[in-house]
């Protein structure tokens, strides 16, 4: 089994530790880990879906704006980071599995290592008080 | 055929002393052989006896320096090889994000913390910057990656047709890790120690200690058992003693994490003159 790269190791054990729901995705956009606070978005357990590739992971929720209209998934912050290679960020209205529709700020960006490599990109949710 | 060959195992300052006289105290420095090609992993205090005693027909070397802390640069002056002007000496070490090696090396040898400056050497002198891929030297294959310790830090694989070793004196796998190990695709330095017959890695600390050493980027005698076991590795070297440690500290430590956790390989905590014969 290969190893991944230790950037990509030390934001995963980053992640775990913090109490805001993150992302984390691989070069290709494959959901690669997703913390514990970020599961009830994806409304399962990291442990029990493991990795998911972006075709799936971007239709388990559903993004929109202020006027309820949907956002397209290569338009969320996420995937900016990850194709442009830059920070984006974003309000948003997501409903998730547990169809609860939560209003959020989101910055994700992009994780390059030693000597410039992509290893994929970083989102963190912020829900904005109701 | 592989030899090892440990000239220095200790971790963050040299500690001579009647207590530290069977492990050593001398810092990281392993030389590995095979016929006539000699690597010489990190420039530990250790690195000036062996310098000192290099052999006649032997006219380059290749050091790979994992990280550039003290505690693995502090000999580098010291190495006898270094002020011959008919050796051809090889530098692998990690660059940061924004200086170069060169700057990097240059920041302890020059003055005021050392007199001669690296562009004097008398050496032909040549820089690598390592992660940089696979690439060999001689008979051996060599892979370089960068793994869980502060600032920027990488493990060696080693390995020839007939056997594979892995060198990671500083590596703090468990950090952040609830039930370490995890899986192995997410565990740092994983990838460079699958399968080897020789794994040396840090085990600075006894189990107890750990807690309050967390993030420091080294690993308890347990963690180092555990990673092992997990790279399936056939004979782990516990390196980099803690400077604080007695040879009885170091024995003793040892014994109990073995009788706790019951390795089913080879564990010998390093030696200084201690030699493994690979493959």
């Amino acid at each position: 089994m290969a190893q991944r790269e230790i950037e990509v190791i030390l934001t995963r054990q980053l992640a775990s530790c913090l109490t805001l729901p993150i992302f984390i995705v691989g070069p290709d956009g494959t959901l690669i880990f997703y913390n514990e606070p970020a599961e009830p978005i994806l409304g399962h357990r990291f442990e029990e879906t493991g990795e998911m590739p972006s075709r799936e992971w971007a239709t388990v929720y559903t993004a929109t704006d202020q006027a309820d209209q949907p956002v397209p998934a290569e338009q969320l912050p996420l995937m900016i980071a990850l194709r442009e290679h830059r920070p984006a960020h974003g309000v948003l209205w997501i409903r998730g599995r547990d169809q609860v529709r939560r209003h959020i700020e989101t910055t994700a960006f992009p994780l390059i290592g030693q000597a410039g490599r992509h290893l994929g990109a970083v989102a963190i949710f912020w829900e904005v008080a109701r | 055929m592989i030899d090892v060959t440990i000239w220095g195992t200790r971790g963050s300052l040299a500690s001579p002393g009647a207590e530290t006289a069977r492990f050593g105290g001398n810092t990281a420095c392993v030389a590995v052989r095979a016929d006539d090609t000699i690597l010489v992993l990190d420039a530990g205090t250790g690195v000036r006896r062996l310098g000192a005693s290099w052999p006649n027909g032997v006219r380059r070397v290749d050091l790979l320096l994992t990280h550039l802390h003290m505690d693995h640069i502090q000999g580098l002056g010291f190495f006898q090889p270094l002020y011959d002007d008919g050796m051809e000496v090889h530098i692998w070490a990690p660059a940061s994000p924004t200086l170069d090696l060169r700057k990097r090396l240059s920041r302890y040898l020059s003055p005021p913390f050392f007199p001669v400056h690296l562009r004097d050497l008398d050496c032909r002198l040549n820089l690598h910057e390592v992660p940089c891929g696979d690439f060999s030297i001689g008979p051996f294959r060599i892979s370089a990656a960068l793994v869980c310790h502060p600032g920027p830090t990488v493990g060696y694989r080693i390995e020839n047709a007939q056997a594979a070793m892995a060198y990671l004196p500083d590596h703090e796998p468990a950090l952040g890790v609830t039930n370490f190990p995890g899986l192995p695709e997410w565990t740092s330095g994983y990838g460079l120690a699958a399968g080897v017959d020789l794994l040396i890695h840090d085990a600075q600390y006894a189990a107890d200690e750990y807690p309050d050493h967390t993030g420091w980027g080294h690993s308890s005698v347990e963690h180092a058992m555990r990673f092992a076991a997990l790279a399936h590795a056939k004979h782990l070297v516990l390196f980099h003693h803690d400077p604080a440690h007695s040879d009885h500290d170091i024995a003793r430590i040892v014994d109990a994490a073995v009788a706790t956790l019951h390795p089913e390989f080879q564990v010998t905590p390093a030696e200084e003159g201690a030699v493994f014969r690979l493959g």
